[in-house]
C-alpha cells in the first residue's frame, strides 16, 4: 500500500508534465472538432499556417501574445506570493483608461518620446490602483481576494461604460469612443519600424509594445529571482511561517505584490490603446485578463514559460481566426474553449498524470536495476 | 488466545511515514474496565498509535484484537462499530453547531432531524446524569469553555455506544480544576465498565488516574508497568531515555555582563489563554541558560517573543542594552539587528524554506543584509560564497548550494540553520530543540559549536526537551511549568531524576526538590 | 395613483423575472460552498444550461425534455468540477474559471456547428417554451382594487420555473437545516475532519452537494433561454452567475437572506432600465452603470467587514487531506 515513491526527475516535472497537460487539452479539443464533423489534424494544420505561415500572420500572433505576456506576468507574480489575482481583466481595462486620459490630455503638447514613458507610467499606476483596494482588503480586512477582484472586474466594466458614454464620447457621436489621439501619441507599428531600416513586411497590429513586453518580462524575471523583494515574495508564497520567522511582513508583501500585478495588467493598455486602437473604446480587453491565467499556469509562472505560452495563445487566437475562414463550421470561439481546457488540465488537474508517471519512472528504475544486477 | 477480559490487544503494530518510522513493533494490552496510560515525549508515536486504533491511519503491519477478536480497522466507521470512541487533542467539533448537533453528527436516527433531535435529547439526558457529564446541549459549541467542549467529545463517543474511550492529551487545554472534573468523569466511566486509554505527558496524571501505564519512546514501547509499582521519577527517566551522556570537555562558565534581561514578561494569546506568567531572568555573556519543561508549558512562546516574532502582553525585554516593551512595533528582522541569532524549534516550518535552493535558505532572515545585496540586485556570488562558507564551517553535506533545502537530511538542515544563525557571532543566541531528529554524530558536533559560542562571549538561551542535553550543555537550568518559571538549578548538580520531578510536578513539590538537591 | 400602482407592479414583476435565475444559481452556490467547495463556475453552468435547453427545445419542441437535457449538462459540469477539486484536490477557483471559459467558448462553437446562425439557436415557438401560467381566481379577484392587480400581475402570470425557483429556496432551507444530509453538509464545510472522524465520507458528501448545485443551475439556465427568452444568444448569462455569487455572499450563505439579496439585485437591474435618463429630484440623473455596479460594490463593502460580517464556511477552498 505505502510503497516508497521516488520523486520525479526535474525535467519530467518542468517539461514533461506541462507537455502532457497541453496534449490532453488539445486531445479533448480535437475530439470536439471531430464531433463537429471536421478533421482535427486538418484544423491544426490550418491553424499553424494561419498563425505562422506568412509574415502578416506572425505579426498578428505576436500582437496577441503581447497582451498575454502582460496579463500572464500579472497573474504569475501574484501566484508567487500565493495570491490569485483574477482581476487582470479589470486592471487592464483601467490601465487603458490611464493611458487614454494621459494621451488625450497631452497629445497636443508633448512629443512621442516624452509621451511614451508617461503613458507607460499612467497604465501602471491606474492598473495598480485598481488592484490596491482588493489587496488592502485581503491584507488588512481578510476579504477573499478572488471574490473582490472578480467584483472589481464588473465595477471596472460599468465604470468604463459610464465614462465612455458620458465623458469621453465625442460630442454629437453615437459611438461610445473617445476621439482618436494625435499621431505623435501612436506607438510605431513593427512594419513601420522595419520600414525605417529598409525591410518591408506586411502591416499588422504588432507594434513597439511587443518589445516593451519582452523587456518587462526580463525585468520581472530579475525582480523575482534576483532582488531581495522578489525573495521576500517567494518566501511568503512558499511558507508564510518561515517568512514570519525571517521578519517578512505578510501584509506588506500582499500589498506590494498586488500593486505590481495590477501595474503589469494595466500595461495591456499600452499595446491596445496606444499601440493599436489609438483611442479609448469599450471592451478592448476582450478576455485577455482571463487568458493571462491560462498563460501563467501553462508557463509555470516563469517569464520564459509565459512568453512561450503567450505565443502559443497568440497563435491560437490568430490561427483560430484563420480557421473560421476555411472551416466555417468552426468558429473562433473554439480558441476560447481550448483556453479553458488548458486552464483545466494545466491548472486544476495539473498533477493528474503525476502518479502514473511516478509509477512509470519507478518501473524504469527497477528495470534498470535488474539490468545492472543481471 | 481469545481472552474477552482484554478490551484491546495490539500485536506488532508498525507504521512509517516516508522515512520516519512512527511506530515500531508495538505490543500492549488493556484489560476491560481499567484506565490505561500511555506516556512519552512529543514525537514518541503515541498519537499515531491511537490514530491507527481509530482508523485514521492504517498500520503497515500488525494485528488489533478487540474483546479478544481480531478486528480490521480501515476507517473511523470500523472503529466506531468496534465500540471505540476517541477524544482528539484538537477537538473534532463544528464550531457553529450546537452541542447536540455535534453529538448527533454521523449518528442521527433518521433522514429528518426533528426525530433525531428528540431521540438524542432523551438519550443524552440519561448519559449526562449517569456520568455527571453536564453540558448545555443547545448552546453554540464555540461559545462553550474548552472543558465543556471536551465533554461534548466524550458524549459523542458514548452516544455511539463506545466501550473503549481514547483520550489524546486531554488536559493540555484544561485548567487544573477542569482536569480534576475530567478525571472524576473518567473514574465513573471506569466504574461502569468502560475501558479508558489516556495519552499524556503529564506524569502526575498517570499516577493519579491510571491502573497501568505504557511508556513510549521513539516509536517503541519501552515499558509496560502497573501504576502502583512505579513512580514519577522512573517514568520520567524511561520517557527521556537516551543515556548517551557525551563528554564535551566543557570548561566551567565565566559569566560576564548581562546581555539578555527578561522582566515580568507575560503573554496572553488571541484565544485569551495566558501562556506566560510574569517571567523574569537574566542571561550573561559567556553562559548557557537552559529552559527545561514538558512541551506546551510556554517555552515556545518565550522563544517567539524574545526573537521578535510575537509581542508580549506585559513586561520588558532588554537585549544587548536595547529595550523592548509590549508597545514596540518590532519584528524578527529588527530584533536580529540587536545582534540576536535564533534557531527555531520547528526546522521545516520556520528554519528554512524547503522549496528554496539552499543558498536562498542560507540567507533567510538576512536577505536584506548589505553583504548580499547591491543597490537593487542581489549578489548571487556573495550569497553562494556565504552558503559555501556556512556549509564548510558546519560540515553540511552535500556541499551543493543549488540543491533544494528539502533534499538535505534533518541533521544537515539543522547544521545549516545553526551555521546561519551563529555565523554573524550574535551577542544573544536563542536556540530551540537544536538536536531534535538529528543523528548522533551531528548532535555532538552541534553541542560543541554551541559551547564555542558561549566561550566566545555570547549569551545563549537553550530550550530543549532532551534532559541530558540540557544537563550537559547548560550552566544553569530554569524549569518552566504552566507559563511560569518554577525552579532554577545549577546544571552541575542537576540530574534527570531531579529535573524530571521539577518538570512533572513542580508547583507542589518544591520541598522535595530542595531535599533532592 | 393608478399609474403609480401600474408602474410599481410592473417593476416588481420585472424584479421577480430577473431574480429567478439569480435565486436558482445562488441556491446552487449555497449547496456547493456550504460543503466547502468554492463555485465560481455558476456563471458557466447557467450558460451551459441555457444553451443545451434552447438547443434541445429547438430540436424536440419539448420544454421538459429541454429542462432534463440542461440539467444533465450542468450536472456533468459539476462532476467535472468535483473530479478536479474533490478527487484530484485541484484548486477550486482555477477549476471554476476553466469551466466558465470552456462553456463560453463551446456554446458558441457548438451553436454555430449545429444551427449555423452565428451562435444563436433558432427562435422557439411558444409550445417549446415555458409560458406564463394564469393562476386560478384571477378573474374572481380582478374586481377587488389593488389586491386583484397584485394577484394578477405579481403572483400569477409567471412560468413554472419561477415558482420552482421560489420553491427551491424553501427546499434548500429545509434540506440544509432540517435534514440529516443538511447537517452533515454544513459540517463538512466547516470542519471536514469532524465529519471524517464521525465515519462519514467527505468526498461523497461534497460530490452530492456539488451535483445538487448542477441541478439548480440547470433549471436556472433553462429559464434564461427558453422561458425568459425564446432562443439562446451567445454569452447570454451575462454575469448573472457572478451576481448570484455576490447575492449568496451578501445573504451570508443562508437561503432566505440570499433570496432577498437576489431580489435586491434584481430590483436594481429592473429599475436601472427605468431610470435611464430620468432626473430624480435632489439627486439629479443617476448613472445607470452605478446602479448596475451596486451589487458588486455592496458585496465588496460587506466582505470588507464595513457593514456586518460575511463569514464564509470555515473549510471553504481547502481540499480535504487527512493531516498527519
Amino acid at each position: 500500500m505505502s510503497q516508497a515513491k521516488k520523486p520525479l526527475p526535474l525535467w519530467a516535472d518542468i517539461i514533461l508534465i506541462p507537455i502532457i497537460n497541453i496534449l490532453m487539452a488539445l486531445t479533448v479539443a480535437g475530439i470536439i472538432i471531430y464531433l463537429i464533423g471536421e478533421n482535427p489534424f486538418e484544423a491544426m494544420k490550418i491553424m499553424i499556417y494561419g498563425a505562422f505561415g506568412y509574415d502578416e500572420a506572425i505579426g498578428y500572433t505576436l500582437y496577441y501574445a503581447t497582451n498575454f505576456i502582460f496579463t500572464g506576468l500579472a497573474v504569475a507574480i501574484a501566484f508567487h506570493a500565493a495570491l490569485f489575482n483574477i482581476g487582470g481583466e479589470g486592471q487592464a481595462y483601467i490601465g487603458g483608461l490611464g493611458v487614454a486620459i494621459l494621451l488625450l490630455a497631452l497629445d497636443q503638447y508633448l512629443p512621442f518620446w516624452v509621451l511614451l514613458p508617461l503613458a507607460i507610467l499612467a497604465s501602471m499606476i491606474f492598473g495598480a490602483l485598481w488592484a490596491a483596494i482588493p489587496a488592502y482588503l485581503q491584507a488588512y480586512r481578510g476579504s477573499h481576494i478572488v471574490i473582490t477582484t472578480i467584483m472589481f472586474n464588473f465595477i471596472a466594466a460599468n465604470l468604463m461604460v459610464y465614462l465612455l458614454v458620458n465623458v469621453f464620447i465625442v460630442p454629437g457621436s453615437m459611438i461610445p469612443e473617445s476621439r482618436t489621439f494625435a499621431d505623435n501619441a501612436w506607438l510605431p507599428f513593427m512594419h513601420e519600424m522595419f520600414g525605417w531600416v529598409g525591410i518591408n513586411i506586411s502591416s499588422s497590429p504588432l507594434n513597439l509594445s511587443f518589445a516593451i513586453a519582452i523587456i518587462v518580462s526580463i525585468l520581472i524575471w530579475i525582480f523575482i529571482w534576483h532582488t531581495r523583494w522578489g525573495y521576500a515574495i517567494r518566501a511568503v508564497g512558499f511558507s508564510e511561517s518561515a517568512a514570519h520567522y525571517a521578519g517578512i511582513s505578510n501584509k506588506k508583501i500582499i500589498m506590494m505584490t498586488m500593486l505590481i500585478s495590477g501595474a503589469l495588467a494595466g500595461m495591456t493598455g499600452i499595446n491596445e490603446i496606444m499601440g493599436v486602437q489609438h483611442k479609448l473604446l469599450l471592451d478592448f480587453v476582450a478576455g485577455y485578463g482571463f487568458t493571462g491565467i491560462a498563460v501563467a499556469l501553462m508557463g509555470r509562472n516563469h517569464p520564459v514559460g509565459i512568453i512561450l505560452a503567450s505565443i502559443l495563445f497568440g497563435a491560437l487566437y490568430q490561427g483560430g481566426a484563420e480557421l473560421t475562414f476555411d472551416m466555417p463550421n468552426i468558429s473562433r470561439e473554439m480558441v476560447t474553449a481550448i483556453q479553458g481546457l488548458i486552464i483545466l488540465f494545466s491548472g486544476a488537474l495539473a498533477y493528474m498524470s503525476r502518479p502514473w508517471l511516478e509509477k512509470l519512472f519507478g518501473l524504469f528504475g527497477s528495470i534498470n536495476k535488474k539490468i545492472e544486477v543481471g | 488466545m481469545a481472552d474477552s477480559s482484554i478490551a484491546i490487544n495490539l500485536r506488532g503494530i508498525s507504521k512509517s511515514f516516508g522515512a520516519v518510522q512512527a511506530n515500531k513493533n508495538v505490543n500492549f494490552s488493556v484489560p476491560k474496565g481499567t484506565i490505561h496510560g500511555i506516556v512519552g515525549e512529543n514525537g514518541a508515536g503515541k498519537s499515531t498509535l491511537m490514530s491507527i486504533l481509530y482508523g485514521f491511519y492504517e498500520a503497515d503491519s500488525g494485528e488489533i484484537y478487540i474483546d479478544g477478536k481480531e478486528t480490521q480497522i480501515h476507517n473511523s466507521t470500523d472503529a466506531i462499530n468496534a465500540g471505540i470512541g476517541m477524544v482528539h487533542q484538537h477537538f473534532m467539533l463544528v464550531d457553529n453547531f450546537t452541542a447536540l448537533e455535534n453529538i448527533m453528527l454521523g449518528a442521527e436516527s433518521g433522514m429528518v432531524l426533528a426525530k433525531s433531535i428528540s431521540h438524542a435529547e432523551i438519550e443524552l439526558e440519561k448519559l449526562e446524569s449517569e456520568f455527571g457529564l453536564w453540558v448545555d446541549l443547545h448552546a453554540q459549541t464555540e461559545a462553550l469553555p474548552v472543558g465543556q467542549q471536551q465533554r461534548i467529545e466524550i458524549l459523542k463517543a458514548l452516544y455511539r455506544g463506545a466501550k473503549i474511550l481514547i483520550l489524546d492529551e486531554p488536559t493540555g487545554v484544561l485548567t487544573p480544576q477542569e482536569a480534576d472534573q475530567l478525571f472524576s468523569i473518567l473514574r465513573s466511566l471506569k466504574n461502569r465498565g468502560t475501558t479508558v486509554i489516556i495519552i499524556t505527558h503529564k506524569l502526575r496524571e498517570i499516577i493519579d488516574l491510571t491502573d497501568n501505564v505504557s511508556v513510549m519512546r521513539q516509536g517503541e514501547i519501552v515499558a509496560n508497568l502497573k501504576t502502583l509499582d512505579t513512580n514519577q521519577e522512573e517514568l520520567a527517566e524511561l520517557m527521556v531515555g537516551r543515556k548517551i551522556r557525551m563528554d564535551l570537555n566543557k570548561k566551567p562558565s565565566d559569566p560576564k555582563e548581562v546581555l539578555l534581561t527578561v522582566k515580568d514578561l507575560s503573554f496572553t494569546d488571541n484565544q485569551d489563554i495566558q501562556r506566560l506568567d510574569s517571567i523574569s531572568f537574566n542571561v550573561h555573556a559567556g553562559e548557557i541558560v537552559g529552559i527545561a519543561g514538558i512541551s506546551g508549558n510556554g517555552q515556545s512562546e518565550l522563544l517567539e517573543i524574545l526573537s521578535g516574532m510575537r509581542h508580549c502582553t506585559e513586561g520588558q525585554i532588554i537585549i544587548n542594552n536595547k529595550e523592548i516593551s509590549p508597545t514596540d512595533e518590532t519584528d524578527a528582522q529588527k530584533v536580529r539587528q540587536y545582534s540576536v541569532g535564533h534557531v527555531p524549534e520547528d526546522r521545516l516550518k520556520r528554519g528554512l524554506i524547503s522549496a528554496f535552493m539552499t543558498n536562498e535558505s542560507s540567507i533567510l532572515g538576512y536577505h536584506k543584509h548589505s553583504k548580499f545585496n547591491n543597490i537593487i540586485l542581489t549578489n548571487p556570488s556573495a550569497i553562494k560564497k556565504h552558503c559555501l562558507h556556512l556549509m564548510e564551517s558546519f560540515d553540511v553535506r552535500p556541499k551543493d548550494p543549488s540543491l533544494k533545502s528539502a533534499n538535505f537530511s534533518g541533521g544537515n538542515q539543522q547544521k545549516l540553520i545553526l551555521a546561519r544563525e551563529m555565523d554573524p557571532k550574535p551577542k544573544v543566541l536563542l536556540v530551540g530543540q537544536p538536536t531534535r531528529g538529528v543523528d548522533i554524530g551531528a548532535i555532538e558536533f552541534i553541542h560543541k559549536h554551541i559551547i564555542d559560542m558561549r566561550d566566545n562571549g555570547s549569551a545563549v538561551l537553550l530550550v530543549s526537551g532532551e534532559l541530558d542535553e540540557l544537563i550537559s550543555l547548560a550552566d544553569r537550568i530554569l524549569v518552566m511549568f504552566e507559563g511560569k518559571i518554577v525552579g532554577e538549578i545549577e546544571a552541575s548538580i542537576a540530574d534527570e531524576k531531579t529535573l524530571g520531578l521539577m518538570m512533572a510536578n513542580a508547583h507542589t513539590q518544591e520541598s522535595t526538590i530542595e531535599q533532592a538537591i | 395613483m393608478e399609474e403609480i400602482l401600474t408602474i410599481t407592479l410592473s417593476t416588481l414583476a420585472a424584479t421577480i423575472r430577473v431574480s429567478t435565475p439569480l435565486i436558482l444559481a445562488a441556491m446552487a452556490g449555497i449547496f456547493s460552498e456550504r460543503s466547502g467547495v468554492i463555485d465560481i463556475s455558476l456563471e458557466g453552468k447557467l450558460l451551459a444550461g441555457a444553451f443545451i435547453a434552447a438547443s434541445t427545445a429547438a430540436v424536440t419542441g419539448s420544454p421538459w425534455l429541454a429542462l432534463a437535457a440542461a440539467i444533465a449538462a450542468t450536472m456533468s459540469l459539476s462532476m467535472l468540477h468535483g473530479f478536479a477539486t474533490i478527487t484530484h484536490k485541484g484548486n477550486q477557483v482555477v477549476s471554476g474559471v476553466a469551466i466558465n471559459i470552456i462553456v463560453s467558448g463551446l456554446t458558441v462553437v457548438l451553436g454555430i456547428a449545429w444551427f449555423h446562425r452565428a451562435g444563436q439557436t433558432p427562435a422557439l415557438q411558444n409550445d417549446a417554451r415555458f409560458m406564463p401560467i394564469e393562476m386560478p381566481g384571477v378573474e374572481l379577484l380582478s374586481n377587488i382594487p389593488i389586491l386583484g392587480d397584485v394577484y394578477a400581475k405579481l403572483i400569477s402570470g409567471h412560468n413554472i420555473l419561477v415558482y420552482m425557483a421560489f420553491l427551491s429556496v424553501f427546499v434548500t432551507y429545509w434540506i440544509l437545516f432540517k435534514t440529516r444530509f443538511g447537517l452533515r453538509l454544513r459540517a463538512v464545510g466547516e470542519n471536514p475532519s469532524a465529519v471524517d472522524t464521525a465515519g462519514i465520507s467527505v468526498a461523497f458528501l461534497r460530490y452530492r452537494a456539488v451535483l445538487i448545485g448542477g441541478i439548480l443551475t440547470g433549471i436556472g439556465g433553462t429559464y434564461i433561454s427558453i422561458a425568459q427568452n425564446a432562443s439562446f444568444i451567445r454569452d447570454m448569462s451575462a454575469g448573472q452567475g457572478y451576481i448570484a455569487l455576490a447575492a449568496m455572499i451578501f445573504g451570508k450563505w443562508k437561503p432566505v437572506p440570499a433570496m432577498f439579496a437576489c431580489f435586491l439585485f434584481g430590483f436594481l437591474d429592473a429599475i436601472s432600465i427605468r431610470l435611464q435618463g430620468v432626473f430624480l429630484p435632489l439627486i439629479g440623473e443617476v448613472p445607470v452603470q452605478l446602479i448596475q455596479a451596486t451589487p458588486y460594490i455592496l458585496t465588496v463593502v460587506l466582505l470588507a467587514g464595513f457593514a456586518g460580517k460575511a463569514i464564509a464556511p470555515k473549510a471553504i477552498g481547502v481540499p480535504y487531506v487527512k493531516e498527519r
